[in-house]
């Protein structure tokens, strides 16, 4: 492996997180986090609509003209998300319940847009794919870590097994109603960032 | 008494952006200054109070099961569902809104244009807007009632953004940890603000 492509696949994980430091893709970050098992369900779902429409997208990139860009991948990535809505209704419809509209909502996912402007307009095919996939793993991590906080401390749980034992149910702990609500999700965010940019100073704004 | 209830819904208790987490990555990136804050929010609820109904009545005139008896005749069309097809539907309206909207604005008042100008384009990815259609698919809205929905998340969503950016112009003069500054804190607000929308939660209209 050359170190370019060492360079795409590591980039979006730490350094170039897309949601820590592009700000992309907040929306489900923050919203299907509240279990571990919809945040795991949605990053497989994304992942599979990243890699896909950034290859395809990436195929087609010379035949789009320049003014019709934006509906023309608006349909591609569309269509792959309606595909992965049904998949997801077929095989898993508690989760696609859970997930209501957020699956629908992959489409305007600024992640996979801006994959597809800033990436997948510019490379060939398999180089898009890779930033695809390392895209949706650096969404994945942050998504997984705080569905896990949020689940462990706000109902004592993971995936739905037991970890600390409720008060109400005998046990000794005593839930965190704060994590499952909206501002837990923010907080939560918040406090990676700042972790992240204390570890890596470079990262730093002004301001 | 059922509209006014929806409307005040959409604006407090069901917030878009610090309830429903939607139209995060414009709430966060566009906050910096207010005067942009309102551009962007009144952009955006003006694209939701045209959107919301407009697809509503594709759903239920197009997509709905059913819903091309008034084409086909009720017994054909019976086995038709197509609702599927909604999400490709809805984001191909809100495109085409989004494009006669600038254009609309463009030719009767390019002083509004050029202070909404680069945000327009924008508003075609814009979570909320598409959310707004999909929830209103998921409860089963009538015109009226998409309308009023439309608006109102739009005002939710413009009330919060500005506060937001009030609160962010302050923050220039705040000793904050280096790291923290920025997109953290950012967060961090957005989070306290959430809490303080969440007094709206138990109200039963």
């Amino acid at each position: 492996m050359d170190n370019e492509t060492k360079e795409v696949l590591k980039d979006p994980m730490l350094i170039k997180n897309p949601i820590t430091i592009q700000v992309l893709g907040i929306c489900s970050a923050l919203a299907v986090t509240t279990q571990l098992k919809p945040a795991l369900v949605m990053t497989a779902a994304l992942t599979a609509v990243l890699v896909c429409s950034n290859t395809i997208i990436s195929l087609l990139r010379n035949k789009i003209p320049g003014s019709i860009r934006i509906i023309t991948q608006l349909a591609i990535i569309a269509s792959l998300v309606i595909v992965a809505d049904q998949v997801l209704q077929a095989f898993a419809f508690d989760v696609a319940r859970s997930l209501s509209v957020f699956v629908g909502l992959i489409i305007t996912n600024c992640i996979v847009m801006g994959r597809a402007e800033a990436f997948a307009m510019a490379n060939p095919p398999g180089k898009a794919a890779l930033d695809g996939l390392a895209n949706s793993l650096g969404y994945g991590l942050i998504l997984v870590t705080v569905g896990a906080f949020r689940e462990l401390f706000g109902s004592g749980k993971l995936l739905g097994h037991t970890i600390l034992e409720r008060a109400a149910d005998g046990g000794w702990y005593v839930p965190n109603g704060l994590m499952v609500l909206a501002p837990g999700a923010f907080f939560l965010i918040g406090f990676f960032i700042w972790i992240q940019r204390t570890l890596t100073p470079s990262l730093n704004e002004e301001a | 008494m059922d509209l006014v209830n929806i409307f005040l819904t959409a604006v407090g208790i069901e917030n878009m952006a610090l309830v429903f987490f939607l139209g995060m990555c414009s709430f966060l990136a566009v906050s910096k200054k207010v005067e942009t804050a309102m551009g962007l929010g009144m952009a955006v609820t003006f694209v939701l109070l045209i959107t919301t109904p407009l697809n509503n009545l594709i759903y239920t005139y197009l997509l709905k099961e059913g819903a091309l008896g008034w084409m086909l005749g009720p017994e054909k069309a019976a086995g038709i569902d197509l609702s599927f097809l909604a999400f490709i539907g809805f984001i191909a309206t809100i495109a085409a809104a989004v494009q006669l909207v600038e254009m609309t604005i463009d030719k009767f008042s390019p002083t509004l244009y050029a202070s909404l100008g680069v945000f327009l384009p924008l508003i075609a990815v814009n979570c909320a807007i598409l959310g707004a259609s999909l929830f209103m698919m998921d409860r089963d809205y009538d015109v009226a009632q998409s309308t009023v929905f439309g608006f109102g998340s739009g005002l939710g969503f413009w009330m919060a953004m500005v506060a937001l950016a009030a609160i962010r112009e302050r923050l220039k003069y705040s000793n904050i940890p280096p790291a923290l500054r920025g997109l953290g804190i950012t967060f961090i607000i957005s989070g306290l603000m959430a809490m303080g929308f969440s007094i709206f939660g138990g109200i039963q209209l």
